[in-house]
């Protein structure tokens, strides 16, 4: 593959929204996580109200919002939390030495609160602010005194969740996007948690400039991943069995530039095996049922994708299509798109030289059948990573890669995650614990005198 | 080591030359990186390698010595690194590393500052992430352990990416040359709550930046300075536990005392099914278990995000 110098500077990360960009929305904290593209149209459902997204295009990812009452009605608008001022945890410490409350006089029969629903619809439509209602609720709450410091810190963001939720605008990553997922719909991923999709990346020594061939079926979130380590040099393979590549919406939340999208190439396992001289018909016979099916894919995918965002806001729908509204509109923002068939020229370099690693996330699949096949394709001393939501299937892999000798260093593994909370007097794991992210065999391939280049 | 231009990358028409730096595979836990020398032997258990028979072929060779013992030489990996170098601090590993190369959302083209050095493990995977557009620049207060790093960066092909600096950062801080420049910050430090101010003002805005520590209480000491002026903060660990698989042929024959009073009353007894699957009886099956040792701690890793103003 041609090595083209690769933009740099902001272009290739950029920090600032855009109108028609994706981008991640993070309500209250990590409660609700929503994937959402930027337009002066789109909307955000909290609660029985829509909020326009519109004053969040040209903020810098990482602003923070708050629901404010407006003259007409509610609207997002731009916070800035105070700086945690040190008095507080000077308090805090104070406190802590002197805390005698605790609960057992705390009586829960719902009779602690003196302010009525009616009373705080009123004080809205007075166009009180979120937080001054919080402090009303305080105010009017006979057990509030009562209860300890930590129990008055919950109860108060409690309340503030809910009288005045805040929006983070987050820049979609693999990080954040395969966060997401993994919290919303793990079953579309494969339940590939983050850390074992870092391990996938890192093992397979995905790098800029090398040719990654990658078998993803878990919504296009592994090539998305590796596309974006490889910032818009050498190229990534999607490979696929049979005729029509697997659907890889979760790429479109990414905002990849078009460098990028050039990248991200797509060649069926048929065509890549092939001897050389049936591809050039192959191919071209295969590329009208590609192109048509792949479309017809698209459209399924893309209205997948709508769905699942559409559980969030109603205007959803004409925002997620990306050339089709746009074109018709005119705007010149179009998304560029990845996963274009490979040329003749592509698939011959991939021959020649073979890839440098393989990346294999086919949780339904058999691994040793989709190994047996594509093993052979990679260069000597390349990498591979393969995940699997069962152990069983890999075990009969590496046991049959050792057996016929195709690869060393074999190591199957199994990411353990704990995260923890951490709080004065108050830390301790997370209650809550992810039980499993799948499991990963590692190895490189190596090379024997029987092997066939 | 890295995939710089196509004179490095690997591929079926790359061969091993004169001057390249191959790791020596003997088992997978025996690992050395060699740099071929056409004059040079390597000498081991199995035998007397020379080197001169390795040129010309192609990685992931398997190469034979004058007793008949035979190692693999593949071509080298950050991973592989990790494993080869010599450790002149207690070294971050796979499991650590590719998380927090995840988390911190390194891609090419980003600026990463990073304190200490130690043995250079987490930074030879910084410069592959930042790889070609970006750079790493790496300090540590130890001179020699900075200058035995700028060494192995040179062996290692990646100096062009990473810029090692003698410093006190703890104490001093980082260059100001940096304010406002920074993607990510990585601190690996006894007191990294010393260093999270000058960390804040090198980062950009929603910048990320990573603590690594092995005691609760310092996690807890840099989170309460975080809390200022950072937000998203998070704290992990993450460990890598290990399976050892084994095909184990299991006898499904019937034991051959059928008169036996222990045997449970044959009500529905199926004499010709028993036979087929029974006293031929192998049937190979692959099984896997979880490796007897693993480690169970390394250090909490903190993650925060830098506040937008």
């Amino acid at each position: 593959m041609s090595e083209n110098k690769p933009e740099s500077g902001p272009t290739v990360n950029p920090r600032v929204t855009w109108e028609g960009c994706s981008v991640l929305l993070d309500i209250n904290d990590g409660d609700r996580l929503v994937f959402a593209r930027l337009s002066a149209g789109s909307t955000l459902k909290i609660g029985n109200k829509t909020f326009s997204l519109q004053p969040l295009i040209g903020c810098p990812f990482g602003s923070l919002f708050q629901v404010e009452s407006g003259k007409e009605k509610p609207y997002l608008s731009r916070f800035i939390p105070p700086t945690e001022e040190n008095n507080v945890q000077d308090e805090g410490g104070c406190q802590l030495q002197e805390e005698s409350r605790d609960n057992r006089a705390i009586i829960d029969n719902n009779q602690a609160q003196s302010l009525t629903g009616d009373d705080i619809d009123a004080m809205r439509r007075e166009g009180a602010t979120g937080n001054e209602i919080v402090e009303a609720l305080i105010a009017n709450s006979a057990t509030f005194d009562k209860k300890t410091q930590f129990s008055q810190e919950k109860y108060r963001l409690k309340k503030q969740k809910k009288y005045a939720p805040r929006v983070l605008l987050r820049r979609p990553f693999s990080r954040s996007i395969c966060e997401a997922y993994f919290k919303k719909y793990p079953a579309r991923i494969g339940f590939l948690r983050v850390d074992a999709l870092s391990l996938l990346l890192s093992m397979a020594n995905v790098t800029a400039n090398s040719d990654v061939l990658v078998l993803d079926m878990v919504g296009g979130l592994v090539i998305g991943a590796v596309a974006e380590r490889l910032g818009g040099t050498g190229s990534v393979c999607n490979t696929y069995l049979g005729g029509k590549p697997y659907p890889m919406e979760i790429i479109r939340m990414f905002n990849f530039n078009n460098e990028i999208c050039k990248r991200v190439l797509r060649c069926s396992v048929n065509d890549l095996c092939a001897v050389q001289n049936e591809t050039s018909e192959q191919v071209s016979q295969h590329e009208d049922v590609c192109t048509m099916d792949s479309q017809s894919d698209e459209k399924i995918s893309l209205s997948v994708s709508t769905e699942e965002v559409h559980l969030s806001y109603k205007n959803g729908v004409s925002d997620l299509v990306p050339e089709n509204e746009l074109s018709t509109t005119g705007k010149t923002c179009k998304t560029p798109k990845a996963g274009e068939k490979a040329p003749k020229e592509a698939i011959q370099s991939w021959k020649e030289n073979g890839f440098s690693s393989l990346i294999i996330a086919a949780p339904e699949q058999d691994a040793w059948s989709l190994v047996k096949d594509l093993l052979p394709l990679l260069t000597y001393s390349a990498p591979f990573a393969i995940y699997h939501q069962y152990l069983q299937p890999l075990a009969t892999c590496m046991n049959n890669l050792q057996l016929e000798k195709m690869a060393i260093g074999l190591q199957l593994s199994e990411p353990w995650l704990r995260e923890y909370q951490v709080l004065p007097s108050r830390t301790h794991p997370c209650m809550q614990m992810s039980g499993s992210g799948g499991y990963i065999l590692s190895g490189t391939r190596a090379y024997s005198n029987t092997s066939q280049s | 080591m890295l995939l710089m231009d196509s004179s490095t990358k690997i591929s079926f028409n790359r061969c091993i030359r004169d001057g390249d730096l191959v790791i020596v595979y003997e088992r997978h836990d025996t690992m050395k990186a060699v740099k071929v020398c056409e004059n040079s032997v390597l000498q081991n258990r199995f035998g007397v390698f020379k080197h001169s028979d390795w040129i010309g072929k192609p990685f992931g060779s398997k190469v034979f010595s004058n007793k008949g013992g035979f190692v693999y030489l593949l071509a080298p990996t950050p991973e592989l690194w990790t494993l080869v170098l010599s450790h002149r601090t207690q070294i971050l590993y796979i499991a650590d590393i590719s998380f927090v190369i995840m988390y911190l959302e390194v891609v090419p083209g980003c600026l990463v500052l990073e304190s200490g050095t130690g043995s250079g493990s987490l930074t030879t995977s910084f410069a592959r992430a930042v790889s070609p557009m970006g750079h790493v620049y790496t300090f540590d207060f130890h001179e020699q352990r900075a200058a035995s790093a700028r060494e192995d960066f040179e062996r290692t092909g990646i100096s062009t990416l990473v810029t090692v600096g003698v410093r006190d950062i703890q104490g001093d801080g980082f260059p100001d040359q940096f304010s406002g420049l920074a993607d990510s910050v990585f601190l690996d430090l006894p007191q990294p709550w010393l260093a999270i101010p000058s960390a804040r003002n090198m980062l950009k805005q929603d910048g990320t930046l990573c603590s690594f520590s092995p005691c609760i209480e310092q996690v807890q000491r840099s989170c309460e300075t975080l809390r200022s002026d950072f937000t998203d903060i998070r704290t992990l660990e993450i460990l890598l536990r290990m399976y050892e698989v084994r095909e184990w042929k299991m006898d499904h024959s019937k034991v051959d005392d059928g008169n036996s009073t222990a045997c449970p009353p044959r009500k529905r007894r199926q004499p010709s099914s028993e036979a087929s699957v029974g006293d031929n009886a192998s049937s190979p099956a692959v099984m896997a278990r979880p490796s007897a040792e693993t480690r169970g701690h390394t250090g909490y890793l903190t993650f925060a995000r830098k506040c937008v103003s």
